[in-house]
């Protein structure tokens, strides 16, 4: 993002009793994303009255109040007067590593999405693995994290039939997205790995791994290393 | 105080453990969840003078029967017209009694309503998930659903002889009538939408389908058609939006919605308002009130005042059977004495 671009505000839309809608662009780039991750941390450091929760997506955000304390025109007020002074700043998410093992036995669709694509599963692998992930949003269902950035040249549409009970922790991905299952659910986005690392610990101080904004890289474990790691989680 | 143990004989699909649900990680894609109608949920535990973000269980259509295997503790039913038998006394809900061992509880649903609160007199035993009992229906995270077997603890259990009897409540608050008009705020995606489309949503009738969960409520009536088959990029959602999929079926999203999605929202719903359109039985017609921003918060204000005040009432005991029946004579006693003047 660029000085230039922080004096751009988003349009704001008034939602039901409660929220705003702030929308930078009607469709996605990640100079949205990027100008959508700085306005969620602006938004949720600075707390304006009534605040209660921000969700950030991939061309807007969502700003949750509480109507008891505050209305539409005064925390839209509150927002334009923090967005405007928001100090330029570059997507500085921060770097998460996320551990993934390519065992024919986990990734029942790897080689179908190599072949669809000319290339050696062994060249997939690398190409994926060289790629730079941005989470771009949650949702589906919780843990869901949208990572963006799938490298052009493996880049396949989603299946035509979505498959059933497809297990947590399974590495999914259609077009540039890809994200790390949470729960056993379907999906029509192509298998190609599974990955130990807790997106989603019901235990830990922070349950969440993933934030909207930060960056994954995925690094390649085999499948002993895969089974180790599975024994050790907390679930 | 001692537990008392409770095991379930039979519960229908959608009985679940709730609280007020986990408000705050929809950014997580983890909607609040909480009770559907989540002033009965507060009405059934302050009946019992317990906290009113509390877990217990959440009825629904497909009913629920327990047994009591151990102790004595009081439970509240709130919700709808939802009716129970206690040990072979049939009741409607809106009521406090004491469940003893060796008792059964059926709760069934009556004439109105969809969900009904079960709330005890002490500490419900639960999966906490996320710091709350709250159960997300999809993922069956939180206190998570009930099945035939199980057995539930209630922790410190305790019998309430001084709340047993009928809550009263405002019908108002309780009961959604033959025909709701709803409030609705514009958008945010009515640009979305055909003209004509808006006009229909503004003017016609909707009725609630039988197609309802926890996720969402779907509506029958005219199809509100999309000005183009393109989809927008996922945006966020919340309980109260009105999305509507390529087929111009409308949902209004509930407890346990997907917290973002590609469909465009035609308007929302206040919040507050949610909890009436939850217990809406199928064919209920449904006509939607445009109003401006300021106009929902007003309605919002209106409704949480009315909420606030009735379950300050509700959370008062009442006094013992015996306690009652000598304000009674005192009160026909004062009566008497006037007669006589007279």
């Amino acid at each position: 993002m660029t000085q230039n671009d922080t004096a751009k505000l988003p349009a704001f839309r008034p939602v039901g009793d409660r929220a705003l809608l702030l929308t930078y662009s009607d469709t996605t780039s990640h100079d949205v994303s990027d100008a959508i991750v700085a306005a969620d941390r602006c938004i949720c450091a600075a707390a304006p009255k009534g605040l209660c929760e921000v969700i950030p997506a991939l061309v807007n955000l969502l700003v949750v109040f509480d109507p008891l304390e505050t209305d539409h025109d005064q925390i839209e007020a509150d927002l334009r007067t923090l967005l405007s002074g928001m100090t330029a700043v570059t997507n500085s998410g921060t770097l998460r590593a996320v551990d993934v093992c390519f065992d024919p036995a986990v990734a029942p669709d790897l080689a179908a999405v190599a072949a669809a694509r000319g290339m050696t599963e062994e060249a997939f692998r690398t190409a994926f693995l060289a790629g730079t992930f941005t989470v771009r949003m949650y949702g589906f269902a919780p843990g869901y994290a949208y990572m963006s950035g799938v490298p052009e040249a493996i880049q396949v549409p989603r299946k035509p039939a979505a498959v059933r009970d497809v297990p947590a922790g399974s590495v999914i991905f259609a077009g540039n997205q890809c994200l790390v299952t949470t729960l056993t659910m379907p999906t029509g986005w192509s298998i190609i790995g599974h990955s130990p690392t807790q997106i989603l610990s019901s235990r830990s101080e922070r349950p969440f791994l993933l934030d909207v904004g930060d960056r994954v890289e995925f690094h390649q474990i085999g499948a002993a290393s895969l089974a180790v790691a599975k024994e050790a989680r907390h679930d | 105080m001692t537990d008392a143990v409770l095991r379930v004989i039979h519960a229908g699909p959608l009985v679940t453990i709730q609280d007020l649900g986990r408000a705050g990680l929809m950014r997580f894609g983890v909607p609040a969840s909480g009770a559907m109608d989540r002033f009965s949920h507060g009405a059934a535990l302050a009946a019992l003078g317990l906290d009113r973000d509390a877990p217990a269980v959440e009825v629904s259509m497909g009913g629920l029967s327990l047994e009591c295997r151990s102790g004595t503790v009081s439970f509240a039913l709130c919700g709808g017209d939802f009716t129970f038998d206690h040990d072979g006394t049939r009741l409607p809900s809106w009521t406090v009694r004491t469940l003893h061992a060796g008792q059964t509880l059926r709760v069934q649903p009556g004439r109105s309503g969809n969900w009904a609160t079960l709330a005890f007199a002490g500490a419900l035993d639960t999966a906490c998930w996320l710091g709350h009992a709250a159960t997300h229906s999809t993922s069956g995270l939180g206190g998570g659903p009930l099945t035939a077997g199980q057995i539930l603890h209630v922790k410190d259990a305790h019998s309430t002889p001084e709340r047993e009897g009928e809550i009263a409540t405002s019908e108002a608050l309780i009961h959604p009538q033959q025909r709701l008009d709803v409030p609705v705020v514009i958008g945010p995606q009515e640009a979305q939408f055909t003209a004509a489309a808006r006009h229909t949503f503004e003017t016609e009738t909707f009725r609630v389908s039988p197609a309802f969960d926890r996720m969402g409520l779907r509506l029958e009536g005219p199809l509100l058609d999309l000005e183009d088959a393109l989809s927008i990029p996922s945006e966020p959602a919340m309980r109260g939006s009105i999305q509507v999929a390529g087929d111009g079926v409308a949902t209004v999203l509930m407890a346990d919605h997907q917290t973002t999605g590609g469909y465009p929202k035609i308007a929302t719903v206040p919040l507050a308002w949610t909890d009436l359109l939850a217990q809406a039985r199928p064919g209920t017609r449904i006509k939607f009130k445009p109003v401006t921003p300021a106009g929902a918060i007003a309605s919002t204000k209106q409704i949480e005042s009315q909420r606030r005040d009735a379950l300050a009432q509700i959370s008062i005991p009442r006094g013992t059977f015996a306690q009652r029946l000598m304000r009674a004579n005192l009160i026909s006693g004062v009566t008497a004495g006037i007669d006589e003047l007279t």
